[in-house]
């Protein structure tokens, strides 16, 4: 028989039986409330077979925020055990599993499906279109990412956390090395919802392509649409690298092969390139969109059009581009020589052109306009210095002679939580906040909004700043504990009492949801365009009917709705009776979620190793996509009387 | 402009074959299957070695992307402007970036056994 491991629960640490009890409670709170109130079959219709764009968004947006609590816990995990020297908080390998499924989930399954709902949400609205070019592939895209991020989630309850970093690099991550089924849950778990980010990447390109309302070229697209399309480029391109490479080394580890062994021919530096060749790419496939967010954002509360719209459409391509010809600059001391690291370290500084334009380009936009300090606009401020001081770390990390001094030591920490949580986690709020109310159809309390920016602003400042500084004394990164007398002990204690700042932040996020949402009528968003701003989508009702739009605008400039409002014309973009016609939408399905959970269950079989349930999975895999494909599905039709009396309730007509 | 795309699609979809056996496609996998088989065999049976095998197994694998390309992602079919021979464009560009650079990075400027 072939050997395999077996779902033990992971034992003997309280923190660990803490959290089963806690996943009990709350698993058993929503199946008695799913039970009682008799919800199943309105979560089934509404919500687990949905293709419709704006849903799948918002399951992003929760499946975002819950995750970023769960990477938070782990962060704040870490600050706690660093908090003071030789701490007995956590034991050193649940410290390795803790900085390996905090930095994975991070980047993974906090940024990625920010940046998702962000897609979804934004960009139909924005081009003018009913739905993306693929739905029912849209739906499958959400749930491989669901199922792959819940792959991920159950590996320190059973099996074990996988605890070699979120960059997993071989030869440590080879089963000489790591035994036991950990390291096969991240493997799994990104191959999952790697799927699904390609198939997003891919759906979005064809929808800004060929979907948008008719006389939006491409010089009229608003510019986070511009972005989304970069990103798009970036994820079809980046994507089959760190495919090829999780499946090479998940060869290696369950069938014995030595791609990336040290002998036997096998190399494992093969694997540092690949890992990166996708990975430097990502830090800009979980950035370009939120670059597209501050341009809608700056616009709008600044009453000023984009400052140099040409050149942030330049811009946006140029990254998206040189974004792929950086990756060496992540191992300058793997030493490949002085040519190698001379170029990458060149280029690495040549992207910050473009990136200093786009920052350039948002002063000039708020420059002498009339500045409204909302919230999206506080996060978006905020956002400037945060990322300025990230790309002047970053250029000196780019120069590789010193980066062989700050490699791996907290001033790298420090800089890419820098860019990625004062560029990335900041502009997924900023947006958040901003497109809160077309969502939902009520804004968030300000005042609440307002506590939690400061709480969390300052506390990164405090969190991060001392971390260049230990950085620069020599403590190095993914340590669990460090002797007293090294002088780090103060700027550590400073960093951690920074992070529960930011934790308290976080708190005060979720209780401005909370609060909002329970106040939802006197914040409710009655216009549809709460916050005047340019861009199509504002045009629609919050939140808009199913069909998006009832008639499809016609474009004929840039930041049509303002232009429009400007000239008093506004009323151009509402329905009238004779205009309205059947409108053609797609069905919803319940394939793309069981499809999902079949391949869920492959990813179970090859974490244990379990052959037989590998088959299973595979061949449920298998019927779900042939079921598919001799399935006659062309949509449905909504007839015009019907669309006419929607808009009627809706006051448009 | 139509309101989606239906994904296999009638109407607005790209493939006009309707309902007919999918020939194109069998044809297509077994072709897919025999470039597989050579490629195994090569390596097993040690029919080749070094830098000839390797530029064989590389040739195979361009040939297969041909198949890939033609076979079952249609690529002579479609309307519109032809944003699939840009898309094509841009991967040959960055395949031949990530394997050249792959190469120059990991053969350590030449000083290295690998
Ligand atoms: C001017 C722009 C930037 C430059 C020149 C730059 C340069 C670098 C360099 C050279 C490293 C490797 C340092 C080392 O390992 O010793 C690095 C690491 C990193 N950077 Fe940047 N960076 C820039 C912007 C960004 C942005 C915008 C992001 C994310 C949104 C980002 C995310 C990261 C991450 C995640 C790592 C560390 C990965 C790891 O080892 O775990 N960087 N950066
Ligand atoms: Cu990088």
């Amino acid at each position: 028989m072939l050997p395999h491991y077996w779902p033990t629960p992971v034992t003997g640490d309280p923190l660990i039986y803490g959290a089963d009890v806690s996943i009990a409670l709350v698993s058993i709170a929503i199946l008695f409330v799913l039970f009682y109130y008799k919800k199943w079959g309105w979560l089934w219709r509404e919500w687990l077979t949905t293709v419709d764009h704006k849903k799948i968004g918002i399951l992003y947006v929760i499946a975002a925020l819950l995750m970023l609590f769960r990477g938070g816990v782990d962060g704040l995990l870490m600050r706690t055990q660093l908090a003071q020297p030789n701490m007995h908080f956590l034991e050193s390998e649940h410290y390795n599993q803790v900085f390996s499924t905090h930095g994975t989930i991070m980047i993974l399954f906090v940024a990625m499906p920010f940046m998702f709902a962000l897609f979804n949400i934004v960009i139909p609205l924005q081009i003018g279109a009913r739905d993306v070019a693929f739905p029912y592939l849209n739906a499958i895209s959400f749930w491989m990412f669901f199922f792959g991020a819940l792959l991920l989630n159950i590996s320190f309850v059973i099996g074990g956390s996988p605890d070699a970093g979120w960059v997993s690099y071989a030869p440590l991550t080879e089963k000489q090395f790591d035994p036991g089924p950990g390291e096969n849950f991240y493997l799994m778990a990104l191959q999952l919802s790697g799927i699904g980010s390609m198939a997003t990447g891919i759906n979005f390109l064809v929808t800004i392509l060929r979907m948008r309302a008719p006389g939006m070229t491409l010089m009229r697209m608003p510019l986070l649409t511009w972005a989304v399309l970069a990103a798009s480029i970036i994820i079809i391109y980046a994507f089959p690298a760190l495919t090829i490479a999780l499946a090479l080394l998940l060869i290696d580890r369950v069938a014995g092969a030595h791609f990336f062994t040290m002998g036997h021919g096998g190399n494992p530096m093969m694997y540092t390139n690949l890992f990166w060749i996708w990975g430097h790419p990502e830090v800009y496939i979980v950035l370009l969109p939120v670059f597209g967010v501050f341009s809608e954002v700056f616009p709008a509360f600044s009453g000023k059009r984009v400052f140099g719209y040409s050149s942030m459409v330049a811009s946006l391509m140029a990254i998206s581009i040189v974004s792929f010809l950086l990756w060496a600059h992540h191992f300058f001391t793997m030493g490949a020589g002085p040519g190698v690291n001379t170029y990458f370290g060149i280029a690495s500084m040549a992207i910050g052109i473009p990136t200093g334009v786009k920052v350039f380009n948002w002063m000039f936009t708020m420059y002498r306009g009339r500045i409204r300090m909302t919230m999206p606009m506080r996060w978006a401020v905020g956002f400037i210095p945060n990322f300025v001081i990230g790309g002047a770390t970053g250029v000196m990390l780019a120069a590789a002679p010193g980066d062989y001094q700050y490699h791996n030591s907290f001033f790298l920490i420090a800089h890419f939580h820098q860019v990625l949580i004062g560029g990335t986690i900041y502009g997924s709020l900023a947006g958040m906040y901003f497109w809160w109310p077309k969502m939902f159809g009520f804004t968030l309390d300000e005042k609440r909004g307002r506590i939690a920016f400061w709480l969390w602003n300052v506390g990164f400042y405090v969190t991060f700043f001392p971390q260049y500084l230990l950085g620069l004394m020599g403590m190095t990164r993914r340590i669990y504990t460090y002797p007293p007398g090294m002088g780090w002990t103060n700027l550590n204690l400073l960093s951690t009492i920074g992070a529960f700042l930011m934790g308290l932040g976080f708190i005060y996020i979720v209780w401005d949801i909370l609060y909002s949402t329970m106040h939802r009528s006197e914040l409710k968003d009655v216009t549809g365009d709460p916050w005047n701003a340019r861009s199509l989508e504002w045009s629609l009702p919050s939140p808009p009917p199913h069909y998006n739009f009832a008639v499809v605008p016609t474009v004929t400039r840039r930041d049509e709705w303002w232009e429009l409002k400007k000239s008093g014309r506004a009323d151009v973009l509402r329905p009238t009776a004779q205009d309205i016609e059947a409108i053609h939408m797609p069905n919803n399905s319940g394939k793309p979620i069981i499809f999902s959970v079949f391949f869920f269950i492959v990813g179970l079989g090859f974490v244990f190793e379990w052959y037989a349930v590998i088959v299973i999975g595979l061949a449920g895999v298998l019927a779900t996509m042939l079921l598919r494909s001799v399935e006659e599905d062309t949509g449905h039709h909504i007839p015009a009387e019907e669309v006419r009396h929607e808009e009627m309730a809706l006051g448009r007509m | 402009m139509s309101s989606h795309m239906m994904e296999g699609g009638h109407g607005d979809g790209f493939t006009p074959h309707g309902r007919s056996f999918p020939w194109l496609h069998v044809v297509g996998y077994l072709l897919s299957l025999v470039l597989t088989i050579i490629a195994f065999l090569a390596v097993l049976n040690h029919w080749l070695s070094g830098r000839t095998l390797i530029s064989i197994i590389m040739l195979l694998a361009v040939m297969q992307i041909g198949i890939q390309l033609f076979f079952f992602m249609h690529f002579t079919e479609g309307h519109g402007p032809r944003y699939h021979i840009m898309a094509l464009g841009f991967a040959l560009f960055f395949t031949i970036i990530f394997v050249g650079g792959s190469v120059w990075i990991m053969s350590f400027g030449g000083s290295q056994a690998y």
